[in-house]
Formats: structure tokens, sequence, C-alpha cells
């Protein structure tokens, strides 16, 4: 063609330097984003001229063993607009304050020539705080200085402390993972003071109760590499390709690798068009869907068929074959309690013998008790702890059997609770009878009755059902109601799965996450899906497993880390609040809580009422701990004569007893009771971490607030007080660190100005690979901004410079804790006894929390803050039971590494980020093999099960903080861990367990499919079971609320969204551009041409709680009867006000939730329920939320 | 033979999760400048959508590529004599509501807000005129809107279906949706190049890239309305048009572009062709059910003697031949024949190609019930979009060429299915393999080359030279001592 042609001057080409020069840059550098996400990415970061202009992603990870694909690259849309931000009119270049507040301090500085005095003035005057806490969030900031702001702060800190206790300083700050030592800054300073550090894990609701109730662990999952060894992958509640992004295409690569991957979606996702199969189950009764699988698993793959895969696999690894007590009453039988070894002769005179589960034996036709169960765990005869089926007193091998329905006493009729339809089941049960020292009596075994739970007859009596047609629970033809999915449908699946695990070995995967896990009854959608994971023998096998990927909980190096982070090389124990139960007291919005009759546990009423209890028996913390000064506390005890530690705490139960000295939980409307500063630091906890974010605006801040929710008249509420009219702005003082001006930070009194994630050492980990690597300074901190280390650091100093005339000396402190996991107050309680209601003593780490006596230090502080002190050299390093000695090490390290010396001693350094990372490192089993090789010895010891090798090839490892920065570094084989990644291998949950017989930190020692707890029982949650979403009436999210002119009714979803995570980038101007330059509500297009709105068109969402004002987007991929919010937007960014509430701003999508507890997770002191920081206690979900939604009036105004 | 190399593409969208990382990557380091607010040169589209710019695949409304006039190709919107001759007025350019109006916020709002009885909020601002603007259309506007009857049912695609089709396709049990990633084709029959009355746009000898020369370009504007991809875009700061380099500078260092790296999706490869220049004019003739075929016979076999002889005539170096060779893109497309052109049916013969997406089988709707039974990785017979719309995206109507596609895509799970579980007979494995008329070595290949492909096999980087081309102007000894010391050259209306 004639007019291409070749052109032959190079001189025309001279041009292209352009571009060229464009590309140039003058330096990389490596980082990731510390943002709560799980993506945990490797990026190079690009520097011209000492600016950042743009970031691509690493591709250097190590690779894994061959035949999985490789994990570059990886990072997001979002991570790579992060540079944006560093020079963006939203960040905070400078320390700001709140105008008025600067202005009372000035005036009161002028006044007071000692700081704390200056702020007590203003506290101690309600107007001028009133004043204050009205103009929180409202506009009025103010440029201050560094030295200005961190006076006011420590002077806050010191005042709080000497009138009320240091339990009244609390911090929020998420996910450890994402910047491990920018967490630990902060956390670490308030445990030197003696403050409060708030769980995230279960207030995100991204905790998923049944990884402790089934497993004993917070959670343990897969690698994504990992999904690519599954031949059948069932994704639920987790729309991929939003939230695991550089993780998905390892679906896509097993897909083409013949594997099946069934996406259960109530909306067509964007994971559902990658899926080969979409089954849009409705949104919230996946768990119908999966009792319907376990049904036709137990029928057709155990009842017609022996698998001796799948019935091998239920005797060794799972509870199947314990023996369940028959609880005979006159009218009713149900399942009752694992039937105890101390009930018989025969381990009458064993260790823990109340602790020891039981099987029938076949080999000798008796109950045996095989090693394992979690008395064994502590006993003093080691060894024991382990999967070996033999007897736990002679060795003698056992052959456990799995059912009676063959060689059976008799049949008895047991009820089961029926799920959502009218009455209870009564099916036909076969037992065995034991002779105990009560008499016989009868019992079944775990797998005998949860197969009558699921309705399989096996040829006996009963309520059960005759078909896969029948509607009763839990039939395919039963669960259609439910889910909208037919039961042909459910069968295929079932059969594809159980097929594919016989054929495979165990490799069926679910991967989960919040779509179904912030449900108030999420925990049964999980249990009801492990059931046929467990069934399959699908868990602990690569390619299988539970994979739950929602926050970014898991912090490889934790042993080490969080010495460092609660400061328990100082000091011990930290005070560690699950924050559901702080929020849920503290914001009030308990008052507005009407449970229902489901909702009464153990003789309580009211979730309230539970709380207190838990925090009275050592089931939960609370903090503050009492109605006065814990600190003042100590001096009443020693004026009342107590001179030892033993003898305060003495004094104190009697207290307690007889009622003079009262926990805060019981009367939390009391002043004296408050929380009253804040820090939040790496976090949004006024916004996106507000559930219940108008309670909070009005409870904690004392500002406006769009919630018209009544407060429940007369609730059932007897241990708890209640005081009219309910206390507003609560809180004193409200810090955050940031580099962007979010919400939190409008609504903050101080904001300090931090490192951004290029700015900055830190370090990275997650559940989605096995790599540990950094954050690094690619440009020093801009501006006046300081690395949140260096924040801290900065605070210490001053609160110890102040409390040289405050608190001169040492003193000492009472720090409650409540009965924690992994530890012997796992055994404390085998029944629930109140001693409040004399059912029982008073006995601290029994009956009661722990007490400790802790010297604290203020003068000392700063020092203490950046030394590693020498508390581990003698106790040596634990985590999850898994003990060992460092001594040695400690020296070993401190020398070469930098040291701090004070008050005679000499101390590795933690003067900066990076000096604390290198610590981390040096100590973890995860980055140190020499330390991994110890704990696997330690390990050993308790179980007699041979593990050391595991470590072996790695023993010699260390990685340094320059290592990581060269390449991201493969995390060892941990024995505080369950996978192995030796030689590239996957990592994958529960592995250890299941090839070396490493028990589970559960009851039986094994996975449970029952639960025998009396709470559990009552809850009829023993076994697996369905319990459907909340309905209108129970969220009572529409109480007050009346439907204003054409609106629809609407289950309000919030999954998380393709532009921001969180509310990260949410205000990023490269993602609005790609969005729709506001987060918008989507909904269904029958259900807007309802309410005459169009694409595009303005809307109001409303209820009880509050108001959010957006745009719409129409399609038919959402689901009539639901619309979407992504998760979660700053209000900040667009968003008008709400005609409906007065003309003021709507709020995100916090506006329309609030906080309801489950209180059954509240129970403790038993086995796998026992406490520990973001393992254990009610989450806070925000799925079961109903709105209306109509169209704007008028214009939009901001 | 004319033996020529081109840097050319595929884009697997079986893998693609619509993220547009590769949007970003491109936007950060090439177009956050002033005046290239709206370009996106690489942009990720919802299909069935309508696209950015809106509407763009109409060529009744924007005239862009080529129709075959007298058996030969013309350029829709007229020849260059007729460009010239109507070079101040162009009908057939996108307009700004075809765009967007760019935005920004008054973030500033934020911490400069006095007191005030409410919280402050950052409103959207207009980046063309300052002022606060009501935000109506975006550059991604239509996202994820599967379902949705004033995007989707847009989509010009959707004509090759018929009304029940169409219909149906709102309903949850056949709802879909997949996305379409787009950057500049770099063709070897460009539009934007013929249209360009300055001679400013050129395709660079060596590996294809299309340029256009910002000393050159003359704001004429006529390249955008001659692209039917609208890949070209005008600076309103510069005044001159602008588009996808293909990351050269990166290119010229061994690295991939910046879009292909940053694809988390790992959909994309990337590798050098070798084909002749001598079959294009009449492989742009042919019918459109042809077009793919005739395509793909541009492109030769690197192995083939005959070919290598000729290019070195060419002086392609034995370097690029070897590239050529390793190149993942002339297996996708020309080994295998998975990998099919974007619209075809505009005949600017595109380089860059893509693998069709798999999608969920369909299911059925009773009474409120879902049901959706049937084979385990689904068939032909049951896709959720029909054949017939992928054949008018990506094969000028052709069917059989995106069966094959799928027919291949199915038989590689099977077989990897049989290898991996065991659960598939040998004897179903040999029916699929036939029916879709491959083998276990070839389907093998596939697999490894779509699941396994690492960064460095996913991106074969020709060695760009760039010695020889510097030495065509100057000493690479002189440039390596006295680069950098000053401009080389200085644009009149610089960027």
């Amino acid at each position: 063609m004639g007019w291409i042609q070749d052109i032959v001057d190079p001189k025309a080409r001279l041009w292209e330097e352009l571009y060229r020069n464009r590309w140039e840059y003058d330096r990389l550098h490596r980082s990731t984003h510390g943002v709560n996400c799980t993506g945990g990415c490797s990026w190079e970061v690009y520097v011209k001229d000492g600016i950042v202009v743009w970031e691509l992603q690493a591709t250097d990870y190590p690779s894994l063993e061959p035949g999985l694909p490789g994990y570059e690259p990886r990072g997001c849309q979002r991570g790579i607009t992060f540079s944006w931000y560093i020079y963006s009119p939203l960040r905070v270049k400078y320390p700001y304050i709140r105008g008025v507040l600067a202005d009372m301090w000035r005036k009161a500085r002028a006044a007071f020539a000692d700081p704390v005095e200056a702020w007590a003035s203003i506290m101690e005057d309600e107007e001028a705080r009133k004043r204050f806490q009205k103009a929180r969030g409202k506009g009025g900031l103010r440029r201050t200085t560094w030295d200005e702001a961190v006076e006011i702060i420590s002077a806050a800190t010191l005042y709080t402390i000497k009138k009320y206790g240091p339990d009244r300083l609390a911090g929020f700050t998420p996910i450890p993972a994402m910047s491990m030592l920018s967490y630990a800054s902060g956390a670490r300073f308030l445990q030197l003071l003696g403050g409060v550090v708030l769980s995230f894990y279960d207030w995100y609701a991204d905790f998923p109760p049944a990884f402790p109730e089934v497993w004993g662990d917070k959670t343990d999952v897969g690698e994504s590499a990992d999904w690519y060894n599954s031949k059948m992958i069932a994704v639920m509640g987790s729309n991929l390709n939003m939230t695991r992004t550089p993780d998905v295409h390892f679906a896509a690569e097993a897909r083409n690798n013949g594997s099946k991957l069934v996406v259960f979606s109530p909306d067509f996702s964007q994971l559902s068009k990658y899926a080969d199969w979409w089954l849009p189950v409705r949104a919230g009764q996946d768990a119908a869907f999966w009792m319907a699988v376990d049904h036709v698993i137990l029928k057709e793959f155990y009842a017609d068929a022996e698998v001796p895969f799948f019935s091998g696999y239920l005797k060794k690894y799972t509870d199947a074959p314990f023996l369940v007590e028959i609880e005979v009453k006159e009218d009713s039988n149900r399942a009752g309690k694992f039937l105890r070894a101390g009930e018989l002769d025969r381990y009458k005179g064993s260790e823990n013998p109340e602790w020891k589960l039981l099987v029938f034996d076949a080999k000798t036709n008796s109950a045996k008790s095989p090693n394992g169960s979690i008395g064994f765990r502590w006993q003093k005869r080691e060894g024991l702890w382990n999967l070996n089926m033999k007897d736990g007193e002679d060795g003698s091998e056992i052959e456990p059997v799995l059912s009676f329905i063959k060689d059976r006493d008799a049949v008895i009729p047991v009820d089961f609770h029926s799920a959502g339809d009218a009455g209870n089941l009564r099916r036909g049960v076969p037992v065995k009878y034991i002779e105990t020292a009560r008499g016989p009596v009868a019992v079944s075994t775990a797998f005998d009755l949860m197969t009558s739970q699921f309705g399989v007859s096996r040829g006996l009596e009963g309520d059960y059902p005759e078909g896969y047609g029948d509607n009763m629970a839990y039939t395919p033809a039963w669960q259609e109601k439910h889910t909208g999915i037919s039961a042909d449908t459910v069968v295929q699946f079932a059969r594809e799965w159980a097929r594919t695990a016989v054929s495979t070995r165990g490799k069926c995967m679910v991967i989960a996450g919040s779509g179904v896990n912030h449900w108030y009854n999420a925990n049964l959608i999980y249990r009801s899906a492990i059931t046929a994971l467990m069934l399959c023998g699908c868990v602990g096998v690569n390619g299988g497993g539970m994979n739950h990927y929602t926050g970014q909980e898991k912090i490889v190096p934790e042993s080490a880390w969080r010495t460092i982070a609660f400061a328990t090389d100082w000091l011990n124990p930290p005070r560690l609040q699950n924050t559901p139960s702080y929020h849920y007291v503290h914001s009030c919005q308990w008052r507005y809580d009407s449970p229902g009759r489901e909702d009464r546990i153990l003789g309580n009423d009211h979730p309230m009422d539970m709380q207190a209890m838990a925090v009275r028996l050592g089931w939960l913390p609370f903090y503050p701990q009492f109605d006065r000064s814990t600190i003042g506390l100590v001096k009443e005890a020693a004026g009342a004569g107590a001179k030892t530690d033993d003898e305060i705490i003495s004094w104190l139960i009697r207290e307690l007893k007889e009622e003079r000295v009262r926990f805060a939980v019981e009367e939390p409307d009391r002043p004296e009771n408050w929380p009253r500063v804040l820090f939040i630091w790496r976090g949004n906890a006024l916004h996106t971490s507000a559930k219940g974010e108008e309670y909070s605006f009005k409870h904690y801040l004392g500002t406006g607030t769009n919630e018209i929710s009544e407060e429940t008249k007369n609730p059932p509420i007897h241990d708890v007080s209640m005081k009219w009219p309910a206390p507003e702005g609560k809180l004193d003082l409200v810090v955050d660190l940031n580099f962007r001006m979010d919400t939190s930070a409008l609504y903050s009194d101080i904001i300090l100005p931090s490192a951004s994630w290029y700015e900055k050492d830190d370090m990275n980990t997650t559940d989605l690979h096995s790599y540990i690597h950094p954050l690094s300074a690619a440009v020093p901190p801009c501006w006046e901004s300081k690395d949140d280390w260096e924040i801290f650091k900065t605070i210490a100093r001053k609160v110890s410079e102040l409390s040289r005339a405050h608190f001169p000396r040492p003193f000492k402190d009472i720090v409650a804790t409540p009965l924690m996991h992994d530890s012997r107050d796992e055994m404390a309680q085998p029944s629930v006894k109140d001693w409040k209601k004399g059912e029982c003593e008073p006995i601290p780490g029994k009956t009661m929390p722990r007490f400790t006596i802790v010297e604290r230090n203020y003068p000392d502080l700063y020092n203490r803050y950046i030394s590693f002190g020498h508390l581990p050299k003698k106790t040596g390093m634990h985590e999850k039971g898994v003990h060992w000695q460092m001594e040695d090490l400690y020296y070993d390290y401190l020398k070469g590494a930098p040291s701090e010396t004070w008050g005679g001693k000499t101390y590795i350094s933690l003067s900066g980020a990076r000096e604390a990372a290198n610590v981390v490192l040096f100590f973890a089993p995860e980055t140190n093999g020499e330390v991994s090789h110890r704990g696997f010895e330690d390990l050993e010891k308790k179980t007699g099960v041979k593990l050391a090798g595991l470590a072996e090839e790695t023993r010699g490892v260390r990685y340094s903080f320059a290592d990581l920065l060269a390449q991201p570094r493969r995390i060892l084989t941990s024995p505080c861990w369950t996978g192995i990644t030796n030689r590239g291998r996957a990592y994958s949950a529960f592995v250890i367990n299941v090839e070396r017989g490493v028990p589970w930190r559960t009851l039986s020692g094994r996975q449970h499919f029952y639960m025998d707890h009396e709470g559990y029982r009552e809850f009829n949650e023993g076994f697996p079971t369905f319990k459907a979403k909340l309905t209108k009436e129970r969220s009572g999210d529409l109480r007050k609320t009346a439907s204003a002119g054409r609106s629809v009714l609407l289950n309000c979803l919030t999954p998380h969204g393709k532009w921001h995570i969180h509310s990260t980038y949410s205000d990023n101007l490269l993602m609005l551009l790609l969005s729709r330059g506001v987060e918008p509500f989507w909904l269904n297009l029958a259900d807007a041409a309802e309410i005459g709105v169009r694409d595009n068109d303005w809307v109001e969402v409303y209820n009880d709680n509050g108001v959010v004002v957006t745009r719409a987007v129409l399609s038919a991929r959402i689901p009539r009867g639901v619309g979407f919010f992504y998760h979660a937007p700053e209000r900040t960014m667009g968003f008008p006000k709400s005609p409906l509430r007065n003309m003021k701003r709507g709020g995100g999508t916090n506006a329309l939730t609030r906080v309801r507890l489950k209180p059954l997770f509240m129970i403790g002191g038993y086995a796998q329920f026992s406490y520990a920081f973001n393992y254990w206690g009610p989450p806070a979900p925000d799925r079961d939320t109903y709105a209306l939604v109509r169209k704007l009036e008028g214009k939009p105004v901001f | 033979m004319d033996i020529r190399a081109q840097v050319s593409m595929v884009f697997h969208l079986d893998k693609c999760i619509g993220c547009h990382t590769c949007s970003i990557a491109c936007k950060n380091i090439w177009t956050p400048r002033r005046g290239t607010e709206y370009m996106w040169w690489n942009n990720v589209e919802t299909k069935p959508g309508t696209g950015y710019p809106t509407l763009w695949e109409d060529q009744g409304k924007y005239r862009g590529g080529w129709a075959v006039h007298k058996g030969k190709p013309k350029l829709k919107l007229q020849g260059r004599a007729g460009a010239l001759a109507n070079i101040f007025f162009n009908p057939y350019l996108p307009t700004m509501g075809d765009y967007y109006e760019p935005w920004t916020y008054h973030y500033e709002d934020l911490a400069n807000a006095p007191e005030g009885d409410d919280q402050p909020v950052a409103t959207p601002v207009s980046e063309i005129t300052g002022r606060d603007m009501e935000i109506e259309a975006g550059p991604n506007w239509d996202d994820d809107l599967s379902g949705s009857y004033i995007y989707a049912e847009s989509d010009p695609n959707r004509l090759a279906l018929t009304p029940e089709e169409r219909e149906v396709s709102f309903r949850m049990e056949r709802l879909a949706f997949f996305y379409l990633p787009r950057i500049c084709n770099h063709c070897l029959n460009p539009g934007c190049l013929a249209a360009c009355p300055a001679g400013a746009i050129y395709k660079r000898g060596m590996d294809g890239i299309v340029l256009v020369s910002q000393d050159k370009c003359r704001a004429w504007r006529m390249c955008i309305s001659g692209c039917p991809y609208k890949k070209v875009y005008y600076n309103w700061a510069t005044g001159k048009s602008e588009k996808c380099i293909l990351c050269y500078p990166r290119q010229e260092t061994q690295q991939p572009p910046a879009c292909f790296h940053a694809c988390v999706g790992r959909i994309r490869y990337l590798g050098l062709v070798l084909y002749d220049a001598k079959m294009i004019e009449a492989a742009a003739s042919v019918p459109d059910h042809e077009l793919v075929s005739a395509h793909r016979d541009i492109i030769k076999d690197p192995f083939d003697p005959e070919v290598i002889a000729r290019a070195k005539e060419n002086g392609i170096s034995d370097h690029m031949i070897k590239a050529a060779q390793s190149s993942p893109v002339y297996k996708f497309v020309k080994e295998w024949r998975i990998a099919l052109p974007l619209h075809p049916e505009f005949r600017t013969l595109p380089m860059l190609f893509y693998v069709p997406p798999l999608l969920p089988v369909t299911a059925s709707m009773k009474d409120g019930i879902y049901e959706s039974t049937g084979e385990f990785f689904g068939s032909l017979e049951n896709l959720r979009v029909p054949l017939r719309y992928f054949a008018s995206l990506l094969a000028g109507g052709n069917e059989a060429e995106v069966e094959r596609s799928f027919k291949k895509l199915y038989a590689v799970r099977v077989y990897r299915r049989a290898q991996t579980a065991g659960d598939i007979s040998q004897k179903e494995v040999s029916r699929v393999l036939e029916a879709a008329d491959t083998s276990p070595e070839e389907v093998e290949a596939i697999y490894k080359m779509s699941s396994l492909a690492s960064y460095e096999e996913r991106f074969v980087m020709p060695p760009f030279m760039r010695e020889a081309a510097i030495e065509a102007e100057e000493e690479p000894s002189r440039r390596k001592t006295d680069a950098g010391a000053g401009f080389i050259s200085k644009l009149r209306r610089g960027i």
C-alpha cells in the first residue's frame, strides 16, 4: 500500500527521546501497602528527582515447587494508585488540632504551668468539654506544632490515669500483619502505660467462630497457590476478583488444569463470571444448601456404602467416634455431653479424667480413652497428647467404632432441633449402655447422633425423611425454600464433591469470606460447609480445606512480634480487649438491643446480662475493669492491711463478692467507667470500623447523629444498671495518626501526620501467600510526618518527662484477664457455675478472671519503649502452647546489634522500626530456623511425636531486614502453625496435624462436629444446623422508621468493592474516575422501577440507625430484595445531605448498622471455648441489616 | 515475500478479572498530565457493554477503519486526498460527551473548612472548566453492568443475536458478562496512519510499534476518526495527538509494557512474530468471514528456512529470529489457533489477539427455583452468551473460528482433569480431543502456557538492539558518555 513507506531518515525519529525521558527514573525501592488487605504484595516504588512517581509490582518471589504457577505479579488496581496519595491534597502534612480545643488549651496553658493541670481545667469545666465535643467532625481544624500536640496528648494521658486509672485509655489499630511494627508502636506504648488495646478481627466480623469451634484455632488456611492443588473449589461469600485480586489467577489456572470452580453468590458477581457453575443461593442462606449436601454425603457415602478413606479419616481425625451421653429425660431425650473418662472406674486415677473423652473399642468391646484429649495436653505425664488411637493409660491399641448401627444395645428416640421448621424432630438413635459410677448410661457416637441430626434414617424409626424429595430437615428438597436452588442441583453438587474427594483423596476446597461470614449466624454456614469437608477427608490435605480469607489476621512471626507489641518483654499480662463487647457496651448500643427468645442463654434474657456474666466468670475481658482506678484499688487494699500481692488479690475478691467493688461492665453509664482517651492509628476507627457509627458519634463523641432509634423500654436486664438519659460524649480526647484526611481524622481532636507506606520501614505477611516482605522508605517521611514508631516514641518521651512530677516512683496496678486458651485455664470450668449466685466460690483463674499485680514505671517508660526487656530471657517465648528458651540467642544477638544502656544494664535496642523488625525476625521460628527447631523439640516432648525433622533442613536459615529488602523470603515451617512449606510445598492448614498426628487444640484433640458445652446445647448448636438470617423484625432496624413516600425495603449488603480496600483508596481520584465518582448503591431493575429510580439517580437509603445519600446503579445482576452498597467509602467524598434527617450529611456503610452480639460466643473457660485475643468472643455482624430506599427529593445539597 | 518483524500480543480473556490494574499502570506513567486526563491508552470494558468512548464499535457513527472498495481497502472516513480537502471539518470525532468531562474534587475543603454545623465534604470539580459539576459519565461507566437495559443492551455486537436471545440475557439464569481489556492494536494496516494528513504517524520497521510523532503532529485529528478502536487521543494542552506507545522505552530496556507487567490476572502474552508485508493488502480485502484466516496467513513460520532467509534479507537479525521462534503469541495465534483478532472486519489487521472466555453453565428457572445440572465442565450447547456474539466480536461473524477456540479450551480441561484427578475415562478424553481436532501434546502445551507460564515465558522480549538504532544517528560510545547532558531536541509546544 502506497502510504506505508519506510522511513529512512533517523532524524525523524529523534523525537522518540521524549517518551524515553518520561520513563526515566532515579531509584527503585521495595515497599508495600500497609492497608487492611490480604494481598500482601511486594511493590517496586519508582523515585524521580526525589519524588515518588509511580509503582509497579515486584516479580521476584522465590518460586514454589515445580508444577505450581508462580506468585508474580502481585498487586491490584488499588495498590497501584497509592503513589497518588503521597502528594495529594488529602495528605496530612502537619499536626492538626480542633480549633476550639486549641483556644481552650492555650488559655489553660497560660494559666497553669503544669500541662496536666491545664488539661484538668478543661476536663473539669463541663461546658468547655461539651463545646469542643460538639464541634467534632464539623470542620474548624487548625495547624499546630508537634510540641503542642504531644504535650496535650501526654497531659491527657496522665490526667486520665491519675483520675480514673490506666484502663480508661484505649487504642484501636487493626490487622497487625499489614504493617506489624506500626501496629506494635502504639500497642507497646499503651501496654507499658497499662492501657487497653482493642481487637479487630472479631470487631470486623472477619473472625470466623467456626474455626475455634471446630479446630481450636483462630484461623489457619491454605495459601492461594494451594488452590491450584484443588480439584473442586467451592467459593461462597468471597468475591475473589474483588478481594483476592492478586491471587485469583490461581483459580483460573486451576480450572485450566481440570479443577471445577463452583461459585455461590446471590448476585451474578465478578467471580461468578469466572466460574464453571454459578449457584445464586439466597443471601445468607448458604447453610441450608450445605446441610442438604451433608445429608446426601452421609446417605450415599456412609449409610449406603462404605468408603474406607472417608470412615478412616473420621475415626482418626474427628470427634465422630467419641461417645456422647444421651440425656435421658421423661419427656425428651437429647444429645448430652461427651462421656468423660473420669466416669469410668478404669480411669479414675488418671490425670484430668474429667477432660478425657472416650471411644468404643471394637477390640475389647469397651469404652476406652485414647490419647489426645485436652486432659492429656495439660497433664504432668508428657508425650501422650497425640492422635494415636492408643489407650491413654496402658498404651494398648484401640480400634474405635464409628457407629452403633450394626452392633447396638438399643435404639432410643432423641429430639433434634428442626431448623426453622416447627417443633422438634424425634428420631431413633442406636445406643450402647456403658457402666459408670452413676450406673449404666446410654451413649451413642457423635457420628450416629450427627447422622440422625442430618435426617439420614438408616432404617431407624422416627421423624426421618423418606427420600431426597421429602420436605423435612435436611433433605435437598427441604433446602429449596431457603436457598432457591433446586434439589437436583444439590444432589449433583454433593455427588461431584464426594466423588472428587474419593478419587483425589480429599482435594476439595471451600473458599469463604465476609459475604457469608458477616451474618449473625455465620458460624453455622461455616460449620455446615466444614462438615462436607470433614466427611470427605478434605482437611489437612494440600488442595483441600476451609480457606477463610477475610481480615488479614496472619501475623506470621507472631510469637516474637507479640512480645514487642504487647510489651511482655517488660510486663505481663497485657490488657487486651475484645472490641465487639467494648463498643456494644461503651457506645451504648446495648441500650437499643431487643433480643428475642431465641437469644436467651444460661439464664440470661439479654446479651448485656450474658456479657456481664462472661466478665464475672472469666470468659471475656472487659476494660475498664472496676468502678474505680486499678491503681487506687491497690492503695485501698494497702489501707485495709494487704501487704503482699496475694493479700491484695484476696482483699479484692472479698470486695467483689460483697459488691463493694463492682465490675465496670455492670455500670457502664457511670462517668467513672467510661473510656476517656482513644488513640487511633493505621485505621478508620470512627467510620469504617465504627459499626453503629451514628451511635458512636452520639455516645462517644458527643457530636451530631442521624440515628433516630429509640432505646428499648424495660429491657430484660437484671445484672447491669442503666441510667437515664444515656451518656453522650464519653471521650475526652481522640488522637488520630494518619496520612489521609479521612473520616476518622475529621472527627478527631488531634491529627498527627504519619509517614505513608513508601516512607517507613515495616514488615508485612498474609494468609494468601507464604512470604514475609518489607515496607521501606523510598523517600523520607514527607513534610512534617513521622513514622508510627517515632510518633509513639515521641509521646512516650513526653509522658516519661511529665510523669516525674505525677508518678515519680514505680507503682502497682491490678490487671484482670480472662481464662485463656492454650493454657491450663481451658480446663477451668467443666460446667457453668456462677459464684455471684452462690453456686461456687469466687476463685481467680478458676471460677472468675485471673488477677495479676503488675509494677509500672512511668519515668522509665520511654527507656523501656526503646529497649527489648529481659523478661523473655528468663521465661522464654511461647505461642499457642509451644515454648522455647532464648537466653543464649539474646546474648548472641546483642553481640552485633544496636543496644541501649540505662539503669546499669544493656538491652537490645528497639529505637526504631527497623531495629524492632530485626528483633522480630531473629527471635521468631518462622524466620529463624534454629528457633523453629527448638519449638518443634518442645512440641515433640508434649506430643511424643517426631517433629524436629521438619525444621532440620532450614535450621541454619536466619532472615534479616536487609534480606527482605533484597527479596521476599519464604516463611519456614513452624511449630506455631500447621502447614509445611519445606521445598516449595504450598502451605495448607492442618497438614502437620494430619500427617504427623499432632492434635488440634480442642476438647477431644480432634476436629469437632459436636460442641457439648451446655451453652451450645441450649442454643441448639451442638451439631451443625441451619438458622436463617435475621428477620427485619429481629434486626430492629426499622422499628421507628416509616416509609417515606415510594420506598422499597431491601436487605442491605456491604460486600467488598472493586475500587477501594475498605475506606482506603475510596477517596483516591483514580479509583473514583474508574467508578462513578461516588460510591453508588446497586439495586435490581425491578426494585428500582418500583420507586421510579433510573440509573445514576440520587437515592436515600435509611433506617433507624442512620441514612446514606448516594447515586443508584441498576443491574439485573443484583437479585431482588437486596441492595449492594460496597463497603466502605469515606463519608467525606461527595455524599450529599439527607432531607429525611434534618438536612444532615449522610454516612457510609456503617450509617445503617447497629451491633448485635450472639451471646453464645461469650462462653469461656472450656477447652477451645476459652478466650484469646482475636480468637474468641462474639463478632460484630453487619449483614442482617435492612433499610428502605427512595429517590432523593429535589437536587442534592452538599 | 517481504518479511518484517512485529511485537504482537495475546490477551487470554478466560483469565481476565476486570481489575483495571493495567489501566492504572499505564495512566500513572504516561497520561496523568494536563491535557491527557481523559486518555486511557489502556482501558478495560465490560462486555456486553458500550465501552470507551461510548459505542466505539459502532462505525456507522464513527466511520473508523476500512471498507472494501473495488476489491481494495479504502478508509471509511475518506481517502487521504479527501482528508486534505476536508481538513477543517471532521464530523466523525468523538465529543467530550462520548468520552467524559474529567474531574477532580475540592479535597482541600476537608482540612480547611471553617467550623460549621455539619461535616465538610469534598465535591466534584471539572478539570476542564474548574467549575463544580455533576458526574454523569466516566471512562468506565458501565463497569460490571451486566444486565443493564441502558448499557449492556446497547452493545453493537448484540445485533448478532435474536430478539429472544437478547431478552433472556437479562434473566438470572442466563446473565453473563466478561471483560475486554484494550490497548492500541499496533495494526498492520493502521487506519490512524492512513488518515493522518501530516504524515506524523508511522509504524516502526523493526518492531511494528505505531507512533504519533510529537514533532510532526499538526492536530488534524483525522487519526482519531481513522482508528476504529478509538485508541488515538487528542491532547488539548499540547495540541497533539497521543496514543499507546507499547512502552517502547521499557521494551528497549528488555521490559514488557507496563500494562503487561502489571497484569495480575496473568492474561497477557507478548512476543515477536514475522509477517509478510506483501500480503497485507490482499488480506485486508477478503470477505468478512475469511478475515481471521487471511490475517493468520500473513504471519509466517519463523522456523521455515525460506522465511528466515527473507527475514535476513530485510535486515532482521538472528537475535530477532530467535525471539520470534520462542514467541508465545505465535503459538496462540498460529499454531493453536485459539487467539483471535478484535473486530477483524475493521480491516486494520490488529496485532493484538484474544482467547475467548469460558462462562458458567446456564440454568433454568421454574417457580423461582434455580435448576442447573448437566455436564461436569459445561458444553458449547449451553453457553451463556451465544457463539454468534463472540463471532461478531472476534471473528468477522465466522462462528467456526470461535468454536475451535472453545472446543480446545474444553479439551485442555478434560485432558488435565483425567491426568490429575483420574475420574474421566480415557475413552472420553479421546472423544473430546478428537472433537476439538487436537492432540495430547497440543493440549498439554496450551495448558502449560495458560497455567504455568512465568513472567519470562509470557513475555519473550526481543532484543531491541539499541546500539544499532543509536548508531544511525550517533556513535553509541558517545551516547554513553554524553547522554543526559542537555536536551536532545526541543518541541515547539512541548509536553
